[in-house]
């Protein structure tokens, strides 16, 4: 990862449930962090690239959550929208560091619709 | 020429401190290199010769002797003219003198120094820790007090659910006392498992009696002359005479941080184990290297031969650091882990599950290698996977079959069917029914039989839960060849089973399976955790089958169920007050009209079920308006739930001129009976006073129309996208049968129905005759329906409002982490 990044705490592991999701308020908008069953931490802008859906809000299943209005699934790693759908809901840098989720906010590409992810 | 041979020159001096694996280990392997290079001194602050620590469970199992853990007698250290000091720590270094100087006072000098400390155990620093009769487990007086306690049985806590905790409970309990683990996360070994073989490994310490708690945060250590008991954060209090912490180890670094040697978390050393001082060197446990510290006993091996290689006088070896792998020792449970199971971008989960076997496997791989594995229950490939992991072994070739494990490796004749070829004829295939393999072959054969169901028939093979259908098929195929045509499949649940609803309906009662991941493991789910098709449908089918025991997943709920509120297309919630069967007074309009002015609420729509739905809550508001509008006594209208709605209701024989009976007083009853109620898909009542049916209750699930002479119960109706009028089940006389037969069919379609299908659909497909022999044929059938109704209401007619505005649930949902920037 980008040696350049700086990384800002938002908080720590347990505070994103497991197989659920906390969203963090940004000048870029709102981020989505995600926790994984096996406790992998992501983070996605938190639109769907279909409606704009609160990706925030859906079911967490292995490392993709189902969008809560139309039941678009993204891939948490990527942003991607898993086949046949086509979109990208836009990730930040995210890494734990004992036990503290940071953000590598200025890095974040948002989505937009057709893929924008670096 | 050597050095040794020249009695002119001495030999080089060196002293290890630490007469553990890694110390001694760097010696055997310095002696077979450079036998004659050194005079050697070894201090050993333990009283023992050099013991393999990693077998300290087996002792405390009883399963060993301490002898039998020796792994150099002192006739070793004499063999090879090494000076073994026992039982005596060294406490000085003396880096430009260079020399140690032992707690007994003896200074030795050295030429060269190896520091294997190795690890102290983690004491959580809690009140109480250093009570007698709590201890660690890491070395053999740990071991002989936890003999001297288990002797006196008496109960034991062991604070720490991972590798050592676990071997450390399992030993206690062997020696019969009464064992709790505490664990603070929710899943055991957490570091090496998933969950779901977390989950195998708890049921499997829970059968040998072993409690486990797992979200157990240790507050205090009790007791004053000794420990008497463990409390918790959430104040529960467990007896206890033993308490054993294993809760991690520390690098043991102390004797080298106070002779000034570079520390991080352990000693640093580069990659020839030399520490900053080019004379020192150290291994194993109390070392850091890379940013790494380890605790298991395979790097500490690696360390050893590099550190012996540079000690001999070899300029090239190099540790470069090392992949892991981990292993229970605890008998008869097999438990296997390695590299990265956490999976993540481009990675992909091969899963395997034999639930009567008990197995469990995942193998992670990435770009065709393979980046992780755990197994549970079946072991033996562990080495031939960690292996290739190590050595990045290209996978695809035999992809198909990887999960099979070495056997079928190379040979691509691995497929299930194939494995049940391979099978003997006694061997068991279905457990419910104790059928084993010849059983079935032999009826296919003998009589003739070419489908499913008359295995099932006649054998009863896969009558019961069917999880062995698939085994029974290929039994079938195999046994019949060409002339087995399959069966004409219904559709499975999802991607991650080949089950279907009904199958596993069935399981979850027939096999009594109570959480999420056990149907998954049972019924050898495809996924780690299932997808947004499965989790709510297991979640729903659990919550029905085990009420008031099962705890609801809110994490495998569609948003409005776990938030208790509608999404709508902009990302905010509408709130829907219950208005029990439509009405509604003054003081619930003007408090609902407050909540709408202080929250600058922009929609206020009556809704087509006769409640007021307010839209465009934002998210992190919900909490206070629940909280206003209970104040005003109203709760929740489960407007979101797959659940009872609303019972919409006309005015009756109260105010209309043609109406017949009290529709809005029986509305309110009903309302009162069924609300809180979890059922497949939403489920909407009504009643009308009279055949003119304003409340339009025809079209409803269950639809009450009042009549002269009593009351028509309408069934399966729908309003949605497929119109479908109800048809008439019954005609009863009094509003007690009516709530009798409401219970009764509600409870009918939530044990009966598949998740997501509406009764409309469900009644097509069963059939009204089949409802009718249910609830009007069998009076019996019909008060036990009713009865379990009433049981499964008495645990979920709680407000869901009240518990979140209170802020004791889901606290997390309705704030963000964060705000930056």
């Amino acid at each position: 990862m980008d040696q350049s990044i700086s990384w800002i705490t938002v908080g720590s592991v347990e505070d994103i449930p497991r197989q659920g999701s906390r969203v963090v308020r940004t000048a870029y908008g709102d981020i989505a962090l995600f926790r994984t069953v096996a406790d992998e931490v992501y983070a996605l802008e938190d639109r769907c690239p279909h409606a704009g859906g609160p990706l925030s809000q859906g079911i967490v299943h292995g490392a993709r959550v189902t969008c809560p209005l139309h039941s678009w699934v993204i891939d948490l790693a990527s942003g991607e929208a898993v086949g046949p759908d086509e979109g990208c809901a836009g990730h930040c840098p995210v890494r734990v560091v004992d036990g503290a989720v940071q953000l590598g906010l200025a890095a974040f590409r948002p989505g937009r619709g057709g893929c924008g992810h670096g | 020429m050597s050095t040794h041979t020249n009695p002119s020159t001495p030999r080089e001096r060196l002293v290890v401190v630490g007469n553990g694996m890694a110390g001694i280990r760097t010696l055997e392997e310095l002696l077979a290199k450079a036998p004659d290079r050194y005079d050697i001194t070894v201090f050993g602050a333990e009283p023992h010769p050099n013991y393999n620590r990693i077998m300290l469970s087996p002792v405390l199992a009883g399963e060993k002797t301490f002898e039998q853990i020796v792994l150099n007698g002192r006739d070793w250290y004499e063999a090879n003219g090494i000076k073994l000091l026992t039982g005596d720590r060294v406490e000085v270094i003396d880096r430009a003198n260079r020399t140690v100087t032992a707690m007994s006072g003896l200074t030795v000098p050295y030429d060269r120094l190896l520091i294997a400390t190795g690890s102290t155990p983690f004491i959580i620093p809690v009140p109480g820790a250093t009570l007698p009769g709590v201890v660690g487990f890491r070395d053999l007086a740990d071991v002989d007090t936890m003999l001297e306690a288990a002797a006196r049985g008496g109960r034991a806590v062991v604070i720490g659910g991972g590798l050592l905790g676990l071997e450390a409970a399992n030993g206690l309990k062997v020696k019969g006392m009464d064992v709790t683990v505490l664990h603070l996360m929710d899943t055991l070994m957490e570091r090496q498992l998933d969950r779901s073989a977390g989950a195998l490994l708890r049921h499997e310490l829970e059968r040998r009696g072993i409690t486990v708690l797992t979200g157990a945060d240790t507050a205090e250590i009790v007791g004053n002359e000794r420990v008497s008991a463990v409390r918790l954060k959430n104040g529960q209090e467990l007896p206890a005479d033993l308490v054993v912490m294993a809760v991690g180890i520390r690098p043991n670094t102390t004797l080298g941080k106070a002779a000034g040697l570079a520390c991080g978390r352990g000693i640093q050393v580069d990659d020839a184990m030399t520490t900053s001082d080019p004379a020192i060197l150290s291994v194993g446990e109390c070392v850091e290297h890379r940013g790494q510290t380890y605790g298991l006993v395979a790097p500490l091996f690696e360390m050893a031969k590099v550190a012996a290689a540079r000690l001999a006088g070899g300029t090239e070896a190099a540790y470069t650091g090392s992949v892991t792998s981990t292993k229970l020792k605890v008998t008869g449970v097999d438990v296997f882990s390695a590299g990265d199971f956490t999976g993540g971008k481009d990675c992909e989960d091969i899963v395997f599950r034999d639930a009567a076997r008990g197995v469990y496997k995942r193998v992670v791989v990435k770009e065709n290698r393979i980046l992780g594995a755990v197994l549970y229950g079946d072991t033996k490939d562990g080495g031939w996977y960690f292996q290739m992991l190590k050595d990045g072994t290209e996978v695809a070739p035999v992809r198909d079959t990887l999960i099979f494990g070495q056997s079928f490796g190379g040979e691509g004749t691995a497929n299930p069917k194939a494995a049940v070829a391979a099978l003997p004829d006694s061997a068991e295939i279905c457990g419910c029914n104790g059928v084993c393999k010849g059983t079935i072959v032999t009826a296919i054969t003998e009589k003739g039989l070419s489908s499913l169901d008359e295995v099932r028939a006649h054998t009863k093979a896969s009558a019961s839960c069917g999880s062995c259908t698939g085994q029974v098929e290929q039994l079938l195929a195999l046994t019949l060849g060409d002339g087995y045509a399959g069966e004409a499949k219904a559709k499975p649940m999802c991607k991650c089973t080949d089950r279907t609803h009904d199958e596993v309906r069935r399981a979850i009662t027939a096999l009594n399976l109570k959480s999420i991941p056990d149907v998954m493991q049972r019924l050898e789910w495809r996924t780690p955790d299932g997808c947004h098709h499965c989790r709510p449908a297991l979640n729903y089918y659990l919550l029905c089958e085990w009420p008031g025991e099962y705890k609801d997943d809110s994490r495998s709920r569609y948003i409005n169920e776990r938030v208790h509120a509608n999404i709508q297309k902009d990302g905010t919630y509408s709130v829907v007050p219950r208005m029990w069967g439509g009405l509604t007074s003054a003081k619930e309009l003007r408090a609902i009209a407050d909540v709408v002015d202080k929250f600058a609420i922009p929609t206020v729509k009556v809704t087509g079920g006769q409640r007021i739905d307010l839209f465009g809550v934002k998210k992190e508001d919900l909490p206070a308006v629940w909280a206003d509008l209970n104040a005003a006594g109203m709760v929740s209208g489960h407007a979101y739930a797959k659940g009872l709605r609303t019972v919409k209701t006309c005015v009756g024989s109260e105010w209309c001129r043609f109406g017949t009976q009290d529709s809005t007083g029986l509305g309110v009853k009903l309302e009162r009976m069924t609300w809180g109620t979890w059922t497949p898909h939403k489920v909407k009542l009504a009643v009308s006073g009279c055949p003119r049916n304003c409340a339009e209750a025809t079209i409803k699930d269950l639809g009450v129309v009042c009549v002269d002479s009593g009351y028509e119960l309408h069934v399966g109706g729908n309003g949605g996208m497929h119109v479908r009028a109800c048809d008439l089940l019954v005609k009863v006389e009094t509003e007690a049968e009516v709530l009798e037969y409401t219970g009764a069919y509600m409870q009918l379609y939530r044990e009966e129905a598949r998740y997501l299908e509406r009764t409309a659909p469900w009644l097509e497909r069963v059939g009204l005759e089949y409802v009718k022999r249910r609830l009007v044929d069998d009076a019996e059938g019909r008060a036990a329906l009713n009865a379990r109704f009433l049981f499964s209401q008495s645990f979920s007619q709680d407000d869901p409002w009240a518990e979140r505005a209170s802020g004791s649930v889901d606290r997390h949902e309705f704030a963000p982490l964060a705000q930056v920037g």
